[in-house]
């Protein structure tokens, strides 16, 4: 860490001999981290070229096909009738995320403003359960829904999203507490409800912490394997993206150009959205570690 | 935690408790009734069709003798053995290099979280593809150097190959929430390390790791949960035809159990050892962490 580097002002276009010396100071910072950035993307890499080769010469070894072909992708598409299972992933994930978003903000608006007896240790509570693994409550979840008869309904796939959350909520909570206090100070003199200076004053002015959760929760149910899984049918007109690609596996075995553009249909939303949204993408994780 | 807010005055308190009611129903169901009725099925047996039938600890007093569960706990304990500190390492490295002052790192933090964001499923379904024994890219690979190809998915080597996608999978998260302490760490610590004369490596071991600890143990802590709940990568890069998996690990031994055979006593049983053991490891993260992050 030379203290030349650090002090360099970052508008001033950097001389040539200046950025000699930067990289001779650095060269295996850089080449570690560039290997490493190979090892991450290799995979997604052969997975597009695998995917834009002809049937024919999927076994082939070029990185480049020889042959480039789009067909795979309307191929895969008509198999798998990916419109069902587009639809239904979304349809899930839109849910969840307005369930996440609108009761974990509700609760994380209490945490952070309201002053009552025990809020502090029901906080700890509720952060608590965020380190019990999900098994130890699927089963009595999976009978609930089962006695009820949602059992093969996409209903137990976003209606735990309505019960808050102790990850969104510490997120919004965060967010909400930097906040001024006047602003909710001068609402309540002028005799607005809590519901009121929740709804017009904390949630616009929240925006991006709300675009993080919600971004959180769309990718964690449109990702969710274990969920579809137990409660839909294995039916590629009824199940969610990841069931149907696990159902693909079995039925087009060694089909792998098909199967990478199989592939790359059901990520591209979540790939596209993250190059869009990078920033919102990882402080939903970043918030994780601050504590 | 100091008391920061207002007190709610008259028609106030009928907000707090309609704005908190989710959340309260969330715990009350979805947290603490679920622990509590997991623990209780796990003393019945029951399938569901029948009604549930007492059988008090035979469900627990069964496992040692139940195979399957052997094999998964000791697949399940190998696993997390490699996954944990592989992961905070390579996670603690990548986060080091990118704090220091060099170009592109948005660029990098771009390219390693990739993996965090893309379905486990669907990338899965990429690393079959590189791993499949005839035709895969990585055999081919090995046989142009003259080795001889692996079977990278059979039972003896699949736990390695699923630890590796794993951890491949989950550097970009350690890598944020690492980057997240790094910055905690204020410069001035450095620049008098600097003026000592400490060597890079010397500032390393001596000023970054001790300063670091907490967010080591925090997330050593999330990557045991993570690697007890491996799950998705598993399943889909070993299952088999008959609905199996060449690498049986405890959640899929829980969901074969109780989803597929819906033998929910024993489900339930398992469910209960798995959170002990990972409470118990926290509980003895947390230890260490008392012990050793006040001495740095």
């Amino acid at each position: 860490m030379s203290a030349v580097t650090a002090s360099a002002p970052a508008t001033e276009l950097p001389t040539t001999a200046f950025l000699a010396k930067h990289l001779r100071e650095n060269l295996w910072f850089y080449l570690v981290l560039i290997a490493g950035g190979v090892l991450m993307v290799a995979p997604f890499v052969w997975m597009v070229s695998t995917a834009l080769k002809p049937a024919a010469d999927q076994f082939t070894r070029d990185l480049i096909p020889r042959q480039i072909t789009f067909e795979n992708f309307g191929k895969a598409w008509e198999l798998m009738e990916f419109q069902h299972l587009v639809w239904n992933s979304f349809r899930i994930a839109a849910l969840s995320t307005i369930g996440q978003v609108v009761t974990c903000s509700m609760g994380a608006f209490v945490f952070a403003i309201v002053r009552f007896k025990g809020r502090d240790l029901l906080f700890l509570v509720l952060l608590a359960t965020l380190m019990v693994p999900y098994q130890m409550t699927v089963i009595p979840q999976f009978i609930i829904f089962k006695t009820f008869g949602l059992y093969g309904t996409d209903v137990p796939l976003y209606l735990p999203s309505f019960l808050g959350g102790a990850f969104g909520v510490f997120l919004l909570r965060q967010y909400f507490r930097t906040i001024p206090l006047e602003l909710l100070e001068a609402a309540r003199l002028d005799g607005a409800s809590l519901f009121r200076i929740y709804w017009s004053i904390y949630l616009p002015l929240a925006k991006p912490a709300l675009a993080a959760l919600a971004i959180f929760a769309f990718m964690s149910s449109w990702n969710d394997l274990f969920s579809a899984l137990i409660y839909l049918p294995s039916d590629l007109e009824k199940t969610t993206l990841p069931v149907g690609l696990a159902l693909f596996q079995r039925l087009y075995r060694a089909q792998w150009a098909l199967m990478m553009a199989a592939v790359i249909i059901s990520i591209a939303p979540i790939i596209v959205a993250f190059f869009f949204a990078q920033k919102q993408f990882i402080q939903g994780f970043a918030a994780t570690g601050i504590k | 935690m100091s008391q920061i807010g207002v007190s709610p005055r008259g028609a106030e308190r009928f907000w707090v408790i309609v704005l908190l009611l989710p959340t309260l129903l969330g715990l009350a169901l979805g947290a603490f009734g679920s622990i509590a009725a997991t623990i209780g099925i796990s003393l019945f047996q029951w399938d569901l069709l029948s009604p549930a039938k007492w059988v008090g600890f035979d469900n627990y007093l069964a496992l040692p003798e139940n195979r399957n569960f052997l094999k998964a706990l000791g697949n399940t304990a190998l696993f997390s053995v490699i996954y944990v500190p592989a992961t905070l390492s390579i996670s603690l490295v990548v986060a080091v290099l990118l704090n220091q002052r060099i170009r592109g790192v948005s660029l990098f933090r771009l390219i390693y979280f990739i993996p965090v964001v893309t379905s486990p499923t669907a990338v899965g379904l990429v690393w079959t593809w590189i791993y499949s024994k005839d035709k895969g890219v990585l055999n081919a690979i090995i046989t142009t150097f003259g080795g001889d190809p692996v079977h990278w998915l059979g039972s003896d080597m699949a736990l390695y190959s699923v630890v590796i996608v794993n951890v491949w999978g989950a550097i970009g998260e350690g890598m944020i929430i690492f980057l997240g302490g790094l910055q905690a760490i204020p410069r001035d610590v450095y620049e008098a390390a600097t003026i000592d004369g400490a060597s890079r490596f010397q500032q390393f071991l001596a000023v970054t790791i001790p300063m670091l600890l907490p967010s080591i143990f925090f997330q050593a802590v999330l990557c045991t949960i993570h690697a007890f709940q491996a799950f998705d990568y598993v399943y889909i890069l070993t299952q088999t035809g008959n609905g199996g998996s060449s690498l049986p690990m405890l959640v899929f031994n829980i969901y074969r159990e109780g989803f597929n055979y819906f033998r929910m006593g024993n489900a339930s049983a398992q469910s209960v050892v798995l959170a002990v053991i990972v409470l118990g490891l926290t509980l003895i993260y947390s230890r260490l962490n008392k012990r050793w992050g006040q001495q740095g």
